[in-house]
């Protein structure tokens, strides 16, 4: 089968006071179609600008992006205008990514009225109606503005609006970070069983391990702009191969007291700059096993097992 | 050595203004053990930071009626007069405030807002110079070199802010410290790092502490003690293994703990709690789960549960007072 999504070498570079910020330094990612692939990764590490980047909402600074196949590089304003009704975005912050003075109505409608969906008011507002109850937001908030509805309800007009164009693939740029346990789950249930019930493919942005693991099929670990690890969910979990994966899987509390004294190891340090970045593994000053050979030039991104890819020589 | 550091008994804060009542604290009753950690959990708007907040009395005096008892080393703290208190904010009872981003003083260094608390408690009659080499002594403690202490808050990540805001509170070596959500604006590997330091730091200071957060796995790893809070209210208390574990838990315990995802059970679905908390200026009369509790019964409409207790295991639910004292 092949990827409905695919990119080769992509890269975003942005210009800054001293150099250039490598936000996305290379990245090779693939999602077939009706699957997950979750993205995390620290803050920082350019896992929203990936995002962004695949969607063309940043102009990646360089590779190219394939969507079905096609190089949607090559694409002019007009056919990419086309092509975005496919491919949506559902923003972080349900409390900053939606206008404060339109009606829950009108956010939903807006992506189909500037696509010309429909033609007369009446059946976009079916389709606002239908979109609603898809998403679960009861018809009776219509008219309701958003600081009337909590995180949960607002995320839920995000994922509406997302949706209002029938779009194959969607970049979900942590959609559960800024909701509380209980509702983070039931927006995760809506997602998956959007996916069951449209066949939609998703790209899963996430600082949230436990949230990935929940709900992608595959996983890529990202570092500093770069993709270190990329492996099948449960094969990640199981077992991971680049030291900062290990780190990050081992950092996660776990709710389960048995595991209270399990040990942690804690990685030294911090992210550094993306800033002009020098070549070597970038993970190479917190790395407990870094050598001179792992500062001296990149690691390759190497499949170790069928599905399995790391950027670590020590990895097998 | 049980001996206790903290009491609190029937806790009720209330936030009234013109147009409304919010309901936000409804008489809670809590314990802390010297040396002890005690989690607090609940989702937003469940009083969790209220309730730290009333410990310092840091509430808004005309907007927030607070009712109730708060003994701290035998005195009750809401007794006090404000010059009184002072003594006992930032030098006995610190606090960790939520978001490092915003609770540092952006214009001043972050030398100079470690020292502050140090020069204002200074029973021990420190020199200057002795109270520089403690702010560099904190910051090492906290794992920042000591010569970053004449930076500016900007300057640093926020897992660095949080360490800053961190090494504040311990500043004085307080007896209890009260973190509000000490990592929920980190990275995981930052938030490990903080938390094994809050970890180790605590064991070495024996240090109280009321740790507030909505994550059941930090609660796993830290806390022995846990009150699980809803719209207000305690509705589960216990040991951290009587909450982790056992059969009997309140059914609000239960979707917390279904909501999360499991990584060592592999399951298709979530199951969450159904619904929303309750507006806490109309709360429902009987059992405030009621509306959302899978379990519900005609009885939790109207008459608010008593708890049923089973050693230091207290549930608040109608469900097992059937079978339990009553």
């Amino acid at each position: 089968m092949s990827a409905l999504l695919e990119t080769k070498d992509l890269k975003k570079y942005f210009k800054v006071s001293n150099g250039y910020l490598h936000a996305v330094d290379g990245v090779n990612i693939a999602i077939d179609e009706g699957k997950t692939l979750g993205v995390v990764g620290e803050s920082g590490c350019g896992k929203s600008t990936l995002g962004r980047a695949v969607l063309r909402l940043h102009e990646p600074t360089g590779g190219e992006v394939y969507y079905k196949g096609q190089n949607i590089m090559t694409y002019d304003k007009v056919r990419m205008r086309e092509l975005r009704r496919e491919m949506q975005i559902i923003f972080q912050d349900p409390y900053s990514s939606i206008n404060p003075r339109m009606s829950v109505q009108e956010i939903i409608a807006e992506p189909i009225i500037i696509n010309k969906m429909f033609k007369t008011r009446a059946e976009v507002f079916d389709r606002v109606a239908e979109l609603m109850d898809t998403v679960g937001l009861a018809e009776r908030l219509s008219g309701a503005y958003p600081h009337e509805l909590d995180g949960g309800r607002r995320q839920r007009i995000g994922v509406a609006r997302a949706l209002s164009l029938n779009p194959k693939f969607i970049v979900c740029d942590e959609p559960v970070s800024a909701l509380d346990v209980s509702i983070q789950a039931q927006i995760l249930n809506l997602l998956m069983d959007l996916q069951d019930e449209f066949g939609l493919t998703y790209m899963f942005i996430t600082h949230d391990l436990s949230v990935v693991k929940h709900i992608s099929t595959e996983i890529a670990v990202m570092y500093l702009g770069m993709c270190i690890e990329r492996a099948p969910s449960k094969e990640l979990f199981k077992d991971p191969k680049h030291p900062y994966t290990k780190a990050l899987l081992s950092a996660i509390p776990i709710p389960n007291i048995e595991m209270r004294n399990k040990k942690i190891e804690v990685i030294k340090g911090e992210v550094t700059s993306p800033v002009n970045p020098k070549p070597g593994c970038r993970f190479a000053p917190r790395c407990p096993n870094a050598t001179e050979a792992c500062t001296a030039q990149t690691p390759e991104f190497r499949e170790i097992s069928p599905g399995h890819y790391c950027a670590c020589p020590f990895a097998q | 050595m049980s001996e206790k550091l903290l009491e609190i008994h029937d806790l009720e804060v209330i936030y009234k203004t013109g147009l409304e009542t919010v309901y936000a604290v409804n008489k809670i009753n809590l314990s802390l053990e010297k040396g002890k950690t005690l989690g607090l959990v609940g989702e937003t708007g469940a009083g969790k930071t209220t309730t730290a907040l009333a410990i310092l009395a840091l509430l808004p005096e005309r907007t927030a009626h607070v009712k109730g008892e708060i003994i701290f080393d035998g005195q009750d703290l809401l007794q006090l007069k404000e010059y009184e208190l002072r003594e006992i904010r930032g030098e006995k009872i610190s606090m960790i405030f939520q978001d490092p981003m915003s609770s540092l003083n952006p214009i001043l260094t972050v030398g100079s807002q470690i020292s502050e608390a140090l020069t204002l408690h200074n029973d021990q009659n420190r020199s200057k110079e002795e109270i520089e080499a403690r702010v560099e002594e904190v910051l090492e403690m906290v794992g920042i070199p000591a010569f970053r202490k004449k930076d500016y808050p900007h300057q640093f990540s926020g897992g660095m802010k949080q360490r800053v805001v961190i090494a504040i509170a311990l500043a004085c070596e307080p007896e209890l410290l009260i973190a509000d959500e000490p990592t929920t604006a980190l990275d995981v590997t930052i938030q490990a790092q903080v938390l094994a330091m809050m970890n180790e730091l605590r064991e070495r200071l024996q240090t109280s502490m009321i740790m507030i957060t909505h994550d059941l796995g930090i609660v796993a790893q830290t806390c022995d003690d846990v009150a699980v809070m809803y719209a207000g209210e305690i509705i589960e208390y216990g040991s951290a293994a009587d909450i982790f574990t056992g059969d009997k838990h309140h059914p609000y315990t239960v979707g917390l703990f279904g909501s999360i995802p499991n990584l060592e059970v592999d399951s298709p679905r979530l199951s969450p709690i159904e619904g929303l908390m309750p507006d806490p200026t109309d709360l429902p009369k009987g059992c405030k789960f009621s509306p959302r509790c899978p379990q519900c019964m005609d009885i939790c409409r109207e008459v608010p549960p008593a708890d049923y207790v089973n050693g230091g295991h207290r549930i608040c639910c109608h469900l097992y007072n059937k079978e339990g004292t009553k």
